[in-house]
């Protein structure tokens, strides 16, 4: 399996993820009272798991008969993967306590998941990312419905799956036309002999078909049909980690598959399908999020949005396209694990709380929530110094260094919508009263947990060069 | 060079102000204004300090302070002043801790917040006229929207919502197309200067060697959120309602500084970055800010509302700063940068006597005061200051921005014809129509409305708030040469970029 030890020592990071989900399992099976114990394993071990990953970032690899590389952008997204897991389970250990979904296989699900991103990330073979890609889903599936005493949770576990399972046949019809053009599987050889077929029918539908597969995943327009409803229907916790961890790892399938082409230029034949759903991601997510009175349907709206404004990036298909995704993606997730964080935490028992109005006069009841949502409402507008304006910046920058500057000016007019409706919150937590009592359920790590993102957030906005240094070594 | 700490010190002093205020308890309302109040003052003393070690006959940027900041795309924390920028922020830490002294009492509720944003605020406002790389000038140009947006929505009058988030997405439009240009130009550098930069100083030597056709481009996405801030007209429809809204004290700012700010960006960066495209649209630029300081005069005669009155007449006033700049002449230039300083003084002065009487009789209708002048005789004579020094009264401050902008548009060989001076003239006697008549509806006449015999006149604190201010409008009015001085070296060198684009081909050759 392994020629020697650094190799194993490389791949150790889903090692660490798989004997987990092992020990998960077994404690679940045999303990009554496992919840407590499962949650705070998982925080650890995906906290392990991501410093260990960051730390291995230097050693890269192609290991297991050229299936799996590791080190370099591999690592960050295992690190970007582990860490979000590991603030979502922060975040779930009140919030199933409130809803008294008080089931073990939540956290086992959410490492399977992970286990599931990491080979996509990882993947140096198309057959690894549809293993990851199946293995995350499915994690999915039964996460969106894992609070199975409500209906609207049922029902969107249901739609989720019946969406993704016709995205993933996409992506399966991709590959067997990939495969049946290149004679290979391997991401290696498809790229080098990506430029020669370029002109082969088959091979170009393959792509795209493949392309339109996970363009389902990181909710683009027009395949974004299943975002509202499943962000609305799932658990708020759920939907923070779709929104995040799910989105981060589309992308990285995509980038991973196409890295080689990003680097030489030859992904410029994908650039017109790429242009045009960030386009119509970004200006469909912003205008209808105008509309929404539910925060966690507008919460989806925005992430079609900002789906788009990835997918500039890789339209720019240059290094900095790229870096600026990765850097992007880490913004995003911080502020989306933010937002859903503190919905989960205003949200009560009875499902109340998640009408926009609601948040009327937060300011006065609650101050603290109510600073650090409006924080994370500027930084997900954009607004300087906080990392979503630095991740946008970065991203204009590659499309212009790429001679897309028509791209680069949609984006921002599509910012400028965007701004009424995130800030349309600020103006009901600050500038209106209301008496609605909340009834909030206290939560100390929720608490941790947004304090965490926060942080983050605003040291990447203003400090955003070493992160940004470790992306552009580790591409 | 070596790197002078003063202006960084002078920029985050409020910063930091406004983080300790942050841990004071909500109850302790007094402390957090002494608090605010006293680093307000420690940066006034900062930029009096930088003010006495100012070397006027140095055309170059001075105190410069320049650190990497991120590395992966070539930005530097740059920060440097020259003659126009002091005056700017000498403008910007006199007026905060008046405007703080005089909210004194008016804000009552989340005085906290209302402290920590007025601080925020002024750290923003310092760094926009402070930032010499376009990224850091970027961030303070577009962080300083947080703290003016809760200032208008928090403590405002009715419409504040409305007001507010009109004001942020106007200005949102604007400066990021201005994002989508310095990001171009900078990507644009690699080519010439062989590296990816935003470095004010860096880009200057490329700039220039733009086609014209892209410059023009250029110059519209910067000058169309420069002209958002100002606000030119027919830019200036957020202007009314923010400044209504807005508390005395946003207002105050909001006119004093905010507005300075689109100037201070077309004089900075429109002029010397794309020179050929500015005298090509000069006129057309100079045509809307006629038509702004005739349309501002108009509308603002009509008005019933005493501080949208003020409010359009900043529309005019803005208006001539404009022509001074895009006339291109020492003197206009000279006169647009006093200017800005005395519309800043004259006009937060009025807002704040608004703001005065506002607070006794909750009201701004014209039509209900009337014959007040003997029942509060400081507050009329107060008022008959400042409108006369809006006016442009010779001897106070206004005359002399007024006449050398008129002067120096006369003359110039950009615009090349008198029409613009003749109709801006007629923009300075409208001023006096208006701000006379409303000062005659208001104080003197009969005594109609019984509630206003009780007025009382302004205490001591709302007169030592105003007597700073009209030291400094007599002083400008009488002796202008301090502050003329001062900005002379870098109007002339504004000039000089203007009218000789440095030529790239040469710079690439030294190398």
């Amino acid at each position: 399996m392994f020629n020697n030890l650094q190799e194993f020592y490389n791949f150790l990071p889903m090692i660490l993820i798989g004997t987990g989900i092992l020990i998960s399992v077994t404690v679940e099976l045999f303990s009554k009272k496992s919840l407590t114990f499962l949650s705070w394993f998982s925080i650890v071990l995906f906290f392990l798991v991501g410093i260990i990953s960051l730390w291995n970032i230097d050693s890269k690899s192609v290991i297991l008969q050229n299936m799996v590389a590791t080190g370099g952008y591999v690592n960050i997204f295992y690190a970007l993967f582990s860490f979000t897991g590991m603030i979502v389970c922060l975040l779930s250990i009140d919030y199933l306590k409130k809803y008294e979904a008080l089931f073990g296989e939540y956290y086992i699900l959410l490492q399977t998941s992970i286990l599931g991103m990491m080979l996509m990330a990882a993947a140096k073979d198309l057959f690894v990312i549809f293993l990851g890609l199946e293995l995350m889903s499915v994690s999915f599936y039964v996460l969106a419905g894992i609070n199975r005493k409500r209906g609207n949770a049922i029902e969107a576990s249901l739609k989720y799956f019946l969406l993704g399972a016709f995205a993933t046949g996409f992506v399966v019809y991709g590959i067997a036309l990939i495969y049946g053009t290149s004679q290979s599987t391997s991401i290696d050889v498809i790229a080098s002999k990506f430029v020669e077929l370029s002109g082969n029918l088959l091979f170009i539908s393959g792509v795209l078909l493949f392309l339109i597969g996970f363009s389902f995943k990181i909710a683009a327009f027009p395949f974004h049909m299943w975002v509202p409803d499943v962000y609305q229907g799932s658990p708020s916790t759920v939907s923070a980690f779709f929104s995040t961890a799910g989105k981060t790892a589309a992308f990285s399938a995509i980038i991973v598959s196409l890295f080689a082409l990003f680097t030489s230029g030859a992904s410029k034949i994908i650039t017109p399908y790429l242009s045009v759903i960030s386009v119509l991601s970004m200006f469909f997510g912003s205008i209808v999020a105008l509309s929404q009175t539910n925060i966690k349907r507008m919460l989806a709206y925005s992430s079609i949005a900002n789906a788009g404004y990835l997918l500039i990036g890789l339209a720019a298909s240059n290094s900095e396209g790229i870096a600026g995704v990765i850097f992007y993606l880490t913004a995003y997730s911080l502020m989306n694990l933010g937002a859903f964080g503190i919905v989960s935490i205003i949200e009560s028992k009875e499902e109340k709380n998640l009408e926009i109005n609601d948040y009327a006069g937060l300011s006065n009841k609650q101050p603290l929530l109510a600073g650090l949502l409006s924080l994370l409402m500027f930084s997900l507008a954009g607004i300087p110094p906080f990392a979503g304006f630095f991740g946008k910046y970065y991203i204009f920058m590659a499309a212009i260094k790429s001679d897309l500057t028509i791209l680069a000016i949609l984006g921002v007019l599509s910012s400028v919508i965007s701004v009424y409706f995130y800030l349309r919150i600020v103006v009901l937590m600050y500038f209106k009263e209301s008496d609605l009592e909340l009834g909030l359920y206290k939560s100390n790590s929720g608490l941790l947990a947004l304090f965490i993102s926060v942080l983050l957030i605003i040291i990447l906005g203003i400090f955003p060069g070493s992160f940004l240094n470790i992306i552009n070594s580790a591409l | 060079m070596e790197n002078n700490l003063l202006l960084t010190y002078l920029i985050f002093t409020p910063l930091i102000g406004s983080l300790i205020i942050l841990l004071v308890k909500n109850e302790k309302v007094s402390l957090i204004k002494n608090l605010g109040l006293v680093f307000s003052l420690i940066a006034f003393i900062i930029s009096l300090v930088i003010f006495f070690s100012f070397d006027s006959n140095n055309s170059d940027f001075q105190f410069i302070h320049k650190l990497k900041w991120i590395e992966g795309i070539n930005v530097f924390y740059f920060v440097g002043i020259d003659g126009i920028s002091l005056l700017l922020i000498l403008l910007t830490t006199f007026i905060t801790p008046l405007t703080l002294i005089s909210s004194w009492s008016s804000i009552e509720h989340k005085v906290k917040e209302f402290t920590f944003f007025m601080l925020i605020l002024e750290t923003g406002m310092l760094g926009v006229f402070a930032s010499l790389d376009l990224f850091l000038f970027y961030i303070f140009w577009e962080a300083m929207l947080i703290p003016m947006y809760f200032i208008i929505g928090i403590w405002g009058g009715k419409e504040r919502i409305y007001a507010a988030i009109k004001f942020f997405l106007y200005t949102m439009l604007g400066s990021l197309l201005m994002l989508v240009a310095i990001i171009w130009l900078a990507v644009y550098s690699v080519n010439i200067l062989g590296g990816f930069t935003t470095d004010f100083t860096e880009l200057l030597k490329v700039a220039p060697s733009i086609t014209r056709d892209l410059q023009i481009w250029m110059f519209l996405a910067f000058g169309l959120s420069f002209a958002i801030k100002v606000p030119l007209f027919p830019f200036h429809t957020w202007l009314p309602d923010a400044h209504v809204q807005a508390p005395t004290a946003g207002s105050v700012i909001l006119a004093g500084v905010l507005l300075k700010m689109g100037t201070y960006g077309l004089l900075r960066f429109n002029l010397p970055l794309f020179p050929d495209a500015t005298i090509i649209i000069a006129p057309y630029i100079s045509v809307l800010a006629v038509i702004g300081i005739i349309y501002g005069a108009l509308v603002a005669m009509v008005q019933t509302d005493m501080k949208k009155l003020v409010a359009y007449s900043s529309v005019s006033h803005l208006g001539f700063v404009v022509l001074g700049i895009f006339a291109i002449t020492t003197e206009s230039i000279q006169g647009a940068v006093i200017q800005m300083v005395n519309h800043g003084l004259s006009t937060g002065a009025l807002f704040l006597l608004v703001g005065v009487i506002y607070e006794r009789t909750h009201t701004r209708e014209i039509a209900e005061y009337g014959g007040i002048a003997k029942v509060v005789p400081f507050f009329s004579f107060a008022l008959l200051f400042a409108s006369l020094s809006s006016i442009g009264l010779p001897g106070l401050n206004g005359f002399i921005g007024e006449f050398l902008i008129l002067l120096g548009s006369f003359k110039s060989g950009v615009l090349n014809s008198w029409w613009f001076t003749v109709f801006a003239a007629s923009g300075v006697i409208f001023a006096a129509v208006y701000l006379l008549w409303m000062y005659q509806r208001v104080v003197f006449g009969e005594l109609k409305n019984p509630k206003l015999e009780k007025l009382t006149d302004m205490n001591s604190r709302e007169i030592f708030v105003l007597i700073p201010i009209f030291i400094f409008i007599v002083w400008i009015g009488i002796y202008p040469s301090t502050f003329l001085n001062l900005s002379e070296k870098a109007t002339k060198k504004v000039i000089y970029q203007v009218n000789n684009p440095v030529n790239v081909t040469n710079i690439i050759g030294k190398k």
